[in-house]
Order: structure tokens, then sequence, then C-alpha cells
């Protein structure tokens, strides 16, 4: 089997009496595309952040990119890359400005910024867009960018919130063409989305009904065990049980 | 909010904040004793206007006591008041004000002014001499009674806070808005290199102010910096830290841009003006407001800078004030540290 990138036990996170996230246990692989499902309020994205160490878990144990959530926080952080639902980039920088700034906080040198930026802009396609603000870039063009940032340190592992929001089709198949080729190199994807069929893209798929892993496999695997033709035939099975919503 | 704020503005602008006089601190030096001099004094003293000490000072103590802020006003009686009426039909006083607030020194100077027209009114109904009570009037510190000295400190005050606060604030914010922030707080940067990032250009900006303010003011509008420049300047970076960390801990409690602004308009630019001095003498407001101004950062830097700009004044006269503004700048600081780090469990 393959390296363990992510390993929780029993990760738990309470808000007072409210249990965000109940006691998950689960393993992603290296240079896998771990798909984290679940409808709005279930949990994905406060489970996201116990991984990020954005926030600090109730209980239960995590391990990032061979760091503990609880004790190592920054090595974590050192090591993996994090596109926002938002698409965390600067508007008011040019597309340049936005690598150099990123490059910079992840701590690469010039030269290695220099080459990536060359090297990502070339990728991208982005030579006349180079120096125009981000703001003036259509939203596909952004997502691409913003994805190619959040790996610019080729980080261990990359986690995505929701990242395809708002873009055409055509673009989302650019959009995942990019995250194959990043998984091809050996990152570690971990994306949470409600379009259900992008789960289809992913090596294993884990569903979250109301802050518990409820289900766990390869798509393949659970459109058989749940008898279903797709993946909004799964989810609509498991979430039917759901009690939360946002 | 919307009802509130305009009854709020009423009660404030009608009852509490006024440029009527009540209450003024004056000292009256009576080198005469006699009936004369009594009974002016104790007309001064009847009225709601003046609160009367009676002792014997010299020039230069009556100037210490200006300048140690115990009294606006004095009030000298010469040793032969009422034997120089009687006999020359004429006397004068000397009416000694603290011109450093210039609106407050007239005021008052017309208060006596009018005690004593109103005196000698008394004294001569049917004499066909009249008497003639002559009040020899210097203002202190600001001989020309030029607005400028009162304005500049104020202003001084508002543009370092709006700089500091508003724009620090909104900017952090801003951050947040964007999600930009998240992603920094998900990178190996530290969260204090993030807020001292945010800080530093408004600092350096609030510097350059801070310098184009005072020259103008000395070479523009003739207003000297009688104290130490060293002394203001370290006084006034004070209080544009004081102001930073007053404008962090606004970001930690907003989540939108305008309601960082707004926030800081209320929580800043409002008490700023109406409760610092600047526009309203503190001592005429109700007990209440007095109390709410000890909390505007804006109160002590305006006495500081009157104290050092104005009348020259060193450390030695400014340390409790410099002890407050240095309380709150660690306290705001320490609040919105308080605030960050349980933002992020």
């Amino acid at each position: 089997m393959n390296e363990t990138v992510i390993k929780t036990n029993k990760l738990t996170k309470r808000f007072g009496d409210f249990v965000a996230v109940d006691e998950i246990s689960f393993e992603v692989y290296k240079g896998e595309i771990f798909g984290f499902l679940g409808a709005n309020g279930a949990g994905k994205t406060t489970a996201m952040r116990l991984l990020c160490g954005l926030s600090i878990p109730t209980s239960g144990e995590a391990t990032v990119a061979g760091f503990d959530v609880f004790k190592q926080p920054e090595e974590i952080k050192k090591n993996i890359g994090y596109m926002s639902q938002k698409f965390s980039l600067y508007e008011d920088l040019s597309v340049k400005e936005n690598i150099e700034f990123y490059g910079g906080i992840y701590g690469l040198s010039t030269k290695e910024i220099k080459a990536k930026s060359t090297e990502l802009i070339d990728t991208l396609g982005l030579h006349n867009e180079a120096d125009k603000l981000v703001s003036s870039l259509p939203l596909g063009w952004k997502q691409k960018l913003s994805f190619s940032v959040a790996v610019v340190h080729t980080p261990k592992i990359v986690f995505l919130d929701e990242p395809t929001g708002g873009v055409d089709p055509s673009m989302r198949r650019q959009f995942w063409d990019l995250i194959y080729n990043a998984a091809d190199r050996g990152i570690t994807i971990f994306v949470t989305t409600h379009y259900l069929d992008e789960a289809e893209y992913c090596n294993r798929v884990s569903i979250m009904v109301d802050g518990k892993i409820e289900a766990l496999d390869s798509p393949a695997g659970l459109r058989k065990t749940y008898e279903a033709t797709n993946m909004d035939e799964v989810f609509y099975k498991l979430a039917r049980k759901a009690k939360r919503s946002e | 909010m919307l009802f509130g704020f305009p009854i709020v503005q009423i009660v404030l602008f009608g009852f509490a904040l006024t440029n009527e006089i009540k209450n003024a601190n004056i000292i009256v030096v009576d080198n005469a004793k006699d009936q004369a001099s009594l009974q002016l004094i104790d007309k001064m003293e009847g009225t709601k206007f003046f609160h009367v000490q009676k002792t014997l000072l010299t020039p230069s103590q009556i100037d210490a006591a200006f300048k140690e802020g115990k009294a606006k006003l004095a009030v000298v009686f010469p040793a032969n008041f009422y034997n120089d009426l009687l006999h020359l039909n004429k006397a004068s006083i000397q009416v000694i004000a603290d011109a450093s607030d210039p609106n407050t020194a007239v005021t008052l100077t017309n208060y006596v002014t009018s005690i004593v027209n109103d005196y000698q009114a008394q004294l001569s109904p049917t004499a066909s001499m009249p008497y003639t009570i002559v009040p020899e009037v210097r203002m202190l510190y600001n001989p020309d009674l030029k607005g400028a000295p009162n304005f500049v400190p104020g202003v001084m005050a508002m543009v370092l806070l709006l700089v500091c606060v508003m724009m620090t604030s909104v900017s952090i914010v801003r951050e947040k808005e964007m999600g930009t922030m998240e992603i920094l707080l998900v990178s190996p940067v530290k969260p204090l290199l993030v807020i001292i990032a945010k800080a530093l250009p408004y600092l350096a900006l609030s510097i350059v102010n801070l310098a184009v303010i005072l020259i103008l003011s000395v070479y523009a509008l003739d207003v000297p910096i009688k104290g130490s420049i060293l002394l203001l300047v370290a006084e006034s970076i004070l209080l544009i830290i004081t102001a930073l960390a007053l404008g962090l801990l606004i970001s930690t409690i907003t989540s939108s841009q305008q309601s960082a602004m707004f926030a800081s308009m209320l929580g800043m630019m409002l008490p700023t003006m109406l409760l610092s001095g600047y526009l309203f003498p503190i001592e005429n407001m109700p007990v209440v407001l007095q109390v709410i101004s000890n909390i505007v950062p804006a109160r002590w830097y305006y006495v500081i800078v009157k104290a050092v700009m104005l009348k020259g004044l060193g450390f030695g006269a400014v340390w409790k004030e410099t002890l407050i503004l240095t309380g709150m700048a660690v306290g705001f600081t320490a609040l919105s540290l308080r605030n960050f780090k349980i933002r992020l469990e």
C-alpha cells in the first residue's frame, strides 16, 4: 500500500453542545485524489479546518503529512497548500505579483519563485495576462491560477474547499486536468465539493452526514454497495437520514 | 439605532455639550482688601460662572498655576483700589487669562468685564463723575488670540486617529472579507507578523502626516513649538500606537469593511470630536460624560500637546497623561490579541 499522508482517529470538534465533527476516522494515501462529500452543514468544512491547522480539535487524533495536529501545527502548515472557496487571490495584485507573494510566504527563494513563475505562466498560457490585475481575469482562469498558486511550493497535500463553485462545465473539466497533473506529481489532493458528478473524478470518496462519515470507498465501490447508477443516488440514499442542513 | 441616535444627539448638544462656561476656576489676588474689592469679589463669587480661589500670588506664581491647569483666569486688585476710586474716580484691576484656549479666555474675560461694568453702574447711579474701573487684560501664551493654537492640537489628534484607527481596521477586515486572511492563517506566516505588516504602513504614513502638520503649523500658521520637539514626537507616536491597537481591536470584532468603518466612527471619531475637550470644554459636561471622556485617548493627548507645544512644559508635567495613554495602548493590544486567539479556536 502507499504511504499514508493523512490519518485521523475519532477526530471530534464540538462547539458547546453542538458536535460538528463526530469521531471521524480515516486514512488518505499519497498521490490520491480524495473527495470529501456531504450536504451543507454536514461538517466537511469544519473537518478540513481541523486538518489544516485553522481550528483545534476537541478530541481524537490526527496526523497530516506526518505531523500531529495538536503538537506540530506549524510543521503541517509548511507542508500543505490550501485553496479557499473564494479562490484566495489578491484582486488588486497582478498575476505575477500573486505568484511572487505566495511563493514568498511559503519560503521559496527568489530564484525558485522566478522559475516557478515562468513555469506557471507557461502552463496556464497566461503570457498576455501576467502583468494584469487578477480582477480582470475571467472566473475560470482565476480558478486555475488559484490552484497553481496553492501548489507553488509543491506541498505534500493540497486542500481544496469547494474549488469549482460557479464555473461552467468545460472550465471545470480543464480544472480537473490540473488536479490530475498535480496528483501525478505525487501531490495528494483533498477536495470537498457538493457537485456529486465530480465525485467520479476522485480515487476514493467519503460522504459525511451529520458530522459522521457514513461511507468511504471508491466511486465504483459506492455505486455497487448502494445499488445506484450514479453518485447522486448514492448520496440521496445516505442523505435521507440526515437531520442537519444549513 | 435610527431612533436612539437622534435622541442621543439632541441630549448631548442640548444639555451636555456647550461652550458656556460654568464653574471655571479663577484666582483672585486681593491686595486691597477694602470694601470695594470685597464687594466686587463677592459679585464674582455669586455668579455660576466662576469658582473663586482667593489667594495671594505673585505674577510668576500665577503663571505656574496656569501652566498646571489650576486656573484659567486671574483677577488682581492693586493695594489702593478703593482709595483710587474715591479720590481719582478711577482704578484699574488686572485680568490675566490663559489664552492657550482663546475661546475660553475671551469668554471668561468678557464675564469679568461685564461684572465690573455692572458694579461700576451700581456705584455711580446718580453721581456726576462716574467711577471707572478699567480692567487691564493680558492674554498669556497667545496674546493675539489666534485660533490656530487651539486648532492645531485638535487637528493633530483627529488626523492621526483617523488614519490609524479606521484605515488599519478596514484593511484587516478587508482581508477577512476577501477570504485571503484564511489563506494567510493556513500558511506558515505567523499571525503576529500579519498584524504588524498591516499596521506598519499606517504607522509610517502617520509619522509623515505628523511631520507635515507640525511644519505647517510652525511656518504657515505661526504656532510655535515651545517645548521639546522630541517629546512632542514621542508622545505622538504613543498616540499612534494606541490608535493602531484600537484599530486592531475593532478589526477583531467586526466582520465587514462597512461595520469596521462604522465602529471606527462611533468608537473613535465621535468621542474624539465631542468628548476630548477639543470643541467643548470638559469641565462643562455633566459628570457622566466627564467620566466617559476619560477613556477617549484623544483627551489625554490633547492635554499633552497643549502643554508641550503651547506652554513649553516638559515630561514632568505630562507624565500622568503619558502613563494613561501607555496603559490604553497596552490594554487595547492585549484585548485584541486575546480576541484573535479566540477566533482561531
